[in-house]
């Protein structure tokens, strides 16, 4: 096999050893999943509220940042949780009263301008807070691995993963079963005529922020607890962009499959084709590996179908 | 009173079709260029030579404020004519600069390849061999970057024909990512050096030094000349007008006009007769030129050496984005208003809190500063948009409206 194909089949060459191969594919998968809690987060505004959420990301350091710091006084985890969960749902109010109701029928691109302020305000406001430096995060997930068949798997990672499969689970029913979950669906299918039935709209938002902010403290926990908390978080975040894209902008179903994708490709090209070109392409893998599937599908894999009109 | 147009008639059609329908806004313009070619340089000039300002007030001015200032307007100017005139959201705006400052250090040390042979002895010797003969002249090193950065702009730009709105932006990313990722990996950009840093290599233009030192005998003696900020700045300045100029004629002009219906609706742009591909790949290239020019500017003029992960990383990009949506997209005027509100509160809000903390006798630390500006200047983002969603630019135009009625409103 000339030196050509064994560059380019390289991600598919790491599988002549079976274990190392499933381990890079176990592990790309649970980091697709964090992906995908992050930009589940993004989803659920989106969908709402029609906001390109650029601060989601920041939203995961910010819960991780509260939650850590709750800990770091000293307040016992289950009390430290609920406090966080309560700082999210308070952040959600305010960013209502302040920021959504003042920005109503705006282009999207003015929202999307305002949430990235709102990452630049909230970044530096969780730092003034609790410090910048990087803080450890435990929640009592047990740490160290078992090996299976000779694979070696952290328990942390999977953790992670019985924890994402809860919450989707979670929120499937919250979203099918529950009146407001039922409210959001009308919501993000038409504004116009959610307000008409009687939806209040202002609430909606509330309750959809505060939901994101929740899935945001559950991936900030998760990564947390894997790398410590510290303000990098903030730009892995910026990896559930692409997940976004592939998956589609208003499918939770694609923001999970994207994420899995994302996660899994940009490790097997990492460990495969890293070392040939002088390593870290994770930093734009994702990026590109989404661009070329969108001139294929321009609308994202779950996204609805862009219907044009003149 | 003064600002209105009556009595003001076009004759002809060359006049009608004027850039400055109103003699005061012909008037305005070159009052405010002849303070910025004249009264500025010879001003601050004389203010030094008078004793009234230290030399070294001066040189801040010049190379901390008005050089940035001049770099982030060009940069907003390129961004502007993709994003607010084309409708084509961008975040890559600081990788295409970075491809500017690179191809302008390629360039002017004359795209040095790398020769790798054993000697006799066998010892692997490598030598630098360049390839084309170095260009010092900074302005055409600028004009080579853009155009080399509008290659690179149009090849990311191809996506734009399938991709619209945010997963273009998002697509765009891939851009910034995936060239500052090259920035430091690819050693030929920065000639193997290990810290993959670039450094301008001197230059001089019409006799003048304007980057490096030159050393040279007068009187018999050595004598070392270091730049002077006043010519950066009037090199600078001089481009930035210029592009300026160029930037309005296009866009006011036919092919402006395709990009407006482009980003209007562009199934009914397409049935009007206009090619999409072209018009979008033209407002890339257009686009990626003036952010190119931006990148040379800012690696020979302001920052003189550079590490391109760290001068181009994303939050660059978001800046200049910043810039023309406070400006206000789809305006020239509105690019350089937005990229003095955004260049100049960051460096307001450094100065004024050790300030403040110093007459309360608080001590403030760097890194508090460094959060307390950044959450304000969120906030300020986030006040801007509620309040003037439409930019800079639009209050301009409600003050120009008030003017002519001014002060007989009725």
């Amino acid at each position: 096999m000339g030196e050509f194909w064994e560059f380019v089949l390289a991600p598919v060459l790491i599988f002549e050893s079976w274990q190392f191969g499933m381990e890079v594919v176990i592990s790309g998968l649970l980091a697709g999943v964090m992906y995908s809690l992050v930009a589940l987060g993004f989803v659920l505004i989106y969908k709402a509220s029609g906001m390109f959420n650029f601060a989601q990301g920041v939203l995961v350091l910010f819960a991780a940042l509260n939650l850590a710091g709750f800990i770091g006084l000293g307040i016992p985890i289950p009390l430290a949780i609920l406090l966080t969960i309560g700082v999210m749902i308070l952040f959600a109010i305010v960013v209502e009263y302040l920021i959504l109701r003042h920005l109503v029928n705006q282009e999207q691109i003015i929202l999307f301008m305002a949430t990235i302020g709102l990452a630049f305000f909230l970044s530096a406001f969780g730092e003034t807070i609790w410090g910048s430096d990087v803080k450890k995060l435990d929640v009592g997930i047990p740490q160290g691995r078992f090996e299976p068949f000779g694979i070696q798997i952290q328990y942390l990672e999977l953790t992670a993963g019985a924890v994402a499969a809860a919450l989707v689970t979670v929120l499937a029913i919250f979203f099918n079963k529950t009146k407001i979950g039922r409210a959001l669906r009308a919501v993000a299918d038409d504004h116009q005529a959610a307000l008409s039935v009687g939806i209040n709209l202002r609430t909606i938002w509330i309750i959809v922020w505060a939901v994101s902010g929740i899935v945001a403290l559950v991936a900030g926990t998760m990564w947390g607890a894997k790398s410590g908390v510290q303000f990098s978080l903030s730009e892995i975040a910026l990896k559930a962009l692409p997940v976004l894209i592939l998956g589609g902008f208003e499918s939770i179903p694609g923001a999970i499959i994207g994420g899995l994708i994302i996660g899994l490709g940009e490790k097997l090209a990492e460990v495969g084709w890293g070392p040939y070109v002088g390593g870290a392409i994770e930093d734009w893998f994702a990026y590109i590996l989404a661009m070329v599937f969108l001139v294929f599908r321009p609308q994202g894999l779950f996204g609805e179908k862009i219907i044009e009109r003149v | 009173m003064f600002y209105r147009e009556a009595g003001q008639f076009y004759t002809s059609y060359a006049k009608d079709q004027g850039i400055f329908q109103l003699r005061q806004d012909k008037y305005g313009l070159w009052g405010i260029l002849f303070i910025a070619f004249i009264v500025i340089p010879v001003g601050l000039y004389l203010l030094v030579q008078g004793g009234l300002m230290a030399a070294s007030t001066k040189d801040y001015l010049y190379n901390s404020i008005f050089l940035l200032l001049l770099v982030n307007s060009m940069a907003a100017l390129g961004l502007n004519i993709l994003t607010g005139y084309c409708g084509q959201i961008s975040l890559g705006t600081a990788g295409f600069m970075g491809v500017g400052a690179f191809a302008a250090y390629k360039f002017s040390t004359g795209m040095n390849y790398r020769n790798q042979h054993e000697d006799d002895a066998g010892e692997l010797v490598s030598q630098l061999v360049p390839m084309l003969p170095p260009i010092d002249n900074p302005l055409i090193l600028m004009i080579l970057a853009g155009a080399v950065t509008s290659v690179v702009g149009v090849i990311f730009g191809l996506p734009s024909l399938r991709i619209k709105g945010f997963y273009l932006a998002v697509a765009t990313l891939a851009a910034q990512f995936f060239l500052v990722w090259c920035f430091s990996r690819v050693e030929w950009l920065y000639d193997y050096v290990s810290s993959s840093t670039i450094q301008v290599p001197p230059m001089k233009l019409f006799g003048l030094v304007v980057t490096g030192s030159e050393t040279v005998m007068r009187d018999g003696q050595q004598v070392t000349i270091y730049p002077a900020a006043e010519t950066k700045y009037l090199i600078c300045l001089a481009t930035v007008v210029f592009f300026a100029f160029v930037a309005k004629n296009m866009v006011r002009g036919r092919i402006g006009r395709a990009w407006m219906a482009i980003r209007d609706m562009d199934i009914a742009a397409q049935l009007i007769g206009i090619r999409p591909l072209a018009t979008k790949l033209l407002a890339f290239a257009v686009s990626s030129f003036f952010c190119g020019v931006a990148g040379a500017m800012l690696f020979i003029f302001y920052l003189g050496a550079l590490e391109g992960a760290e001068a181009f990383n994303i939050n660059e990009s978001f800046a200049v984005l910043f810039m023309v949506i406070i400006g206000g997209l789809g305006s020239i005027t509105g690019a350089f208003l937005g990229a003095a509100f955004i260049t100049l509160i960051p460096i307001f809000l450094v100065i004024f809190f050790p300030w403040l903390g110093g007459q309360f006798g608080i001590p403030v630390s760097t890194a508090l500063v460094e959060h307390i500006q950044f959450m304000i200047f969120g906030a300020l983002i986030i006040i801007f948009l509620i309040m003037e969603p439409l930019g800079l630019a639009r209050l301009w135009q409600i003050g120009k409206e008030r003017l002519r009625q001014w002060p007989f409103p009725y």
